[in-house]
């Protein structure tokens, strides 16, 4: 514990605009995994064990385009189209199979997947750490702000995910998909009645998130070291974000992952060994005055 | 209370035949690796049916039942390497810390329903694993407790001794499932049971729901904890594999292979999972691919445990002669 470090940063002006950035980086790319992951729990009451996993692909489809064509923007969208597919391939002929069992079958669905997907990664791209190099474009000197340090590529990476954000919003609330969708996830007896077929909702919110955690994947692959457990600890960072903001809302898994990004990175200059434990004790505490969450329905 | 339960008769003998038979199987087939295997199966044994005490009786799905496994492994070890105390005192320490964690997680985790309880006691779990691989000077880190466990001897009992290893490992595995059978024929089982079917009639009939799961919650973690015990003592330490949440991922298997519908289902589970895992990592160095493509398979296709299939069968012949008979 460093709380002399932490009273440091706090009170200087160019620690707190460093460390708000990198909050706010680690928050938004959290909030494109739990974002997908609320969505599919809220309307299909499934909970995808295996988004980190597609986050993961995601990292690593970026990782081999970017090796191949040399453009992160190709990468990233390739990430995102590829997890895509693969999303909607394990939505129709794997989980689709088990929403009538109990959450113990979707559970061990999602646990096989989520050792074959690690186990292949090991045998594609091999078990050691891989790490994928920032693009020449962003390789520019940092940006100042009141003495805080901020790459370009941060700046970069908190204005992709807020247009990302606003496009989610917008295909929630002013499509017939975000519609639909929403009606899917209140009444989807009555969404069949109408016509529609839900079976293919279920599949368009599927593959909606999983292009998200793709896309987040193929996003975060130039910071982060990629690594086949890597979507198993973002998976359980989503849970706790979902949990905090409520389970199904879109707009508490934004709240919940900025809130969990910032405890992160001012954690980690107070409480570097326990940054891990200061996000379960967040999660308990509002678990405890809040069950439902902060801004989830009750029950 | 103990005496008066019908089948108890029943269950003491076929325990005592168990036991009989497991002590005697050294002798008829002498084999290291199948001593290996069951106490390794003990020890899985021990966790899984813990695990369905939550799972299958109280409707509880935990997702973090692994932290105790690992708990108690490291409680153990650290009891025993740290503190130098007999074997039984460690035991008992480990009993008492596991229920003590029981107690604490439990009583966050029990006020939410259905997949946030599953959440949250996962959540615990990779909290406990995190602490493991981060605090280095007591747990080695992600290199495990190293060094071995000292096993000094106990009533005549020393578990440096591979036989005495293995008696002692199918002993403690059949007193532990006795008793927890004996508690889920017990009323307080029932009482689980009802809280399972209808939480609301259990809550109508004066039930503390809260109370009879907290409580289910701390006795399956001190079984789950004396899975890990026998599993650290049987490798000499305990690894960070132990608190990882693959070790709960494998509980849940178990007991869907085995079967939650029965009692012994997830020790049969535990049997098919051990015997499964053996063979794939003798046959590939893929344990994932291999493992996850079975649960699969499992998942997609059989979607029943070994012992529903064989509960089935019994049923459906019973139900048959019942007609014909009249």
């Amino acid at each position: 514990m460093n709380l002399a470090a932490l009273t440091d940063c706090l009170t200087s002006a160019s620690c707190l605009v460093t460390q708000t950035t990198s909050g706010l980086i680690i928050g938004m790319l959290l909030f494109l995994v739990a974002a997908g992951l609320t969505l599919i729990f809220g309307v299909l009451k499934v909970v995808n064990f295996t988004h980190g996993s597609f986050y993961m692909l995601g990292a690593y489809l970026a990782l081999t385009v970017n090796g191949l064509t040399g453009s992160y923007f190709l990468a990233v969208l390739a990430a995102a189209a590829g997890v895509a597919a693969f999303a909607f391939v394990f939505e129709r002929f794997f989980m689709s199979k088990v929403y009538g069992s109990n959450v113990l079958m979707q559970l061990l669905v999602c646990y096989a997947f989520i050792l074959i997907l690690d186990d292949a990664v090991k045998i594609i791209w091999g078990p050691e750490f891989k790490s994928m190099g920032m693009a020449s474009a962003f390789q520019q000197p940092p940006i100042f702000i009141a003495g805080g340090i901020i790459p370009v590529f941060y700046l970069f990476l908190i204005i992709v995910t807020l247009i990302i954000s606003v496009a989610l919003w917008l295909i929630i609330t002013r499509t017939r998909f975000g519609t639909v969708v929403r009606a899917a996830a209140v009444n989807p007896s009555m969404v069949s009645a109408l016509g529609i077929n839900t079976g293919l909702v279920y599949s368009g919110v599927f593959v909606l998130g999983g292009m998200l955690a793709g896309l987040a994947g193929g996003l975060a692959a130039p910071v982060r070291s990629l690594t086949a457990g890597m979507g198993f600890s973002i998976l359980i960072e989503s849970f706790i974000v979902t949990v905090i903001g409520g389970m199904g809302s879109i707009a508490g898994a934004l709240l919940g992952s900025v809130l969990i990004g910032l405890v992160r990175s001012f954690g980690s200059i107070g409480f570097p060994l326990f940054v891990e434990g200061l996000m379960f004790l967040l999660m308990a505490v509002i678990l405890i005055l809040k069950p439902s969450g902060l801004l989830g329905k009750e029950g | 209370m103990f005496a008066t339960r019908p089948n108890l008769t029943r269950d003491l003998i076929i325990a005592a035949a168990a036991l009989i038979v497991l002590l005697l199987l050294p002798y008829v087939w002498p084999s290291r690796m199948i001593n290996d295997l069951v106490i390794r199966v003990s020890a899985f044994a021990l966790f899984a049916t813990s695990l369905n005490l939550l799972v299958g009786y109280t409707g509880m799905v935990s997702f973090g039942h692994g932290m105790f496994f690992g708990f108690g492994a490291y409680a153990f070890g650290l009891s025993m390497q740290r503190l130098g105390v007999s074997i039984p005192t460690a035991i008992l320490i480990t009993i008492v810390s596991s229920a003590l964690l029981g107690l604490v997680v439990g009583a966050i985790s029990i006020r939410l329903k259905d997949i946030y309880f599953s959440f949250i006691t996962l959540a615990f779990q990779m909290l406990l694993y995190s602490t493991v691989i981060a605090w280095v000077p007591l747990t080695g880190g992600d290199q495990g407790l190293m060094g071995g466990i000292p096993r000094p001897p106990f009533l005549g009992i020393d578990l440096s001794i591979e036989s005495h290893r293995y008696a002692f490992a199918v002993t403690l595995v059949v007193i532990g499932l006795l008793a927890m059978r004996q508690i889920v024929e017990s009323p307080f089982g029932y009482t689980l049971r009802m809280i399972r079917d209808n939480t609301e009639r259990a809550t109508f009939l004066g039930i503390n729901v809260f109370r009879a799961k907290l409580t289910a919650f701390v006795i399956a973690g001190v079984f789950g904890a004396l899975g890990g015990m026998v599993m650290a003592l049987f490798v000499s330490g305990a690894y960070p594999e132990f608190v990882n949440w693959t070790m709960s991922g494998e509980g849940i298997f178990m007991i869907m292979l085995g079967g939650l519908s029965t009692f012994i289902g997830p020790a049969a589970g535990a049997v098919i999972l051990s015997l499964l895992n053996d063979v794939i990592t003798r046959g590939t160095e893929h344990h994932g691919l291999v493992l996850g493509a079975v649960i699969l398979l499992f998942a997609l296709g059989l979607r029943k445990g070994v012992t529903d299939f064989i509960a089935d069968w019994f049923r459906v012949r019973r139900e048959a002669s019942s007609r014909s008979g009249g």
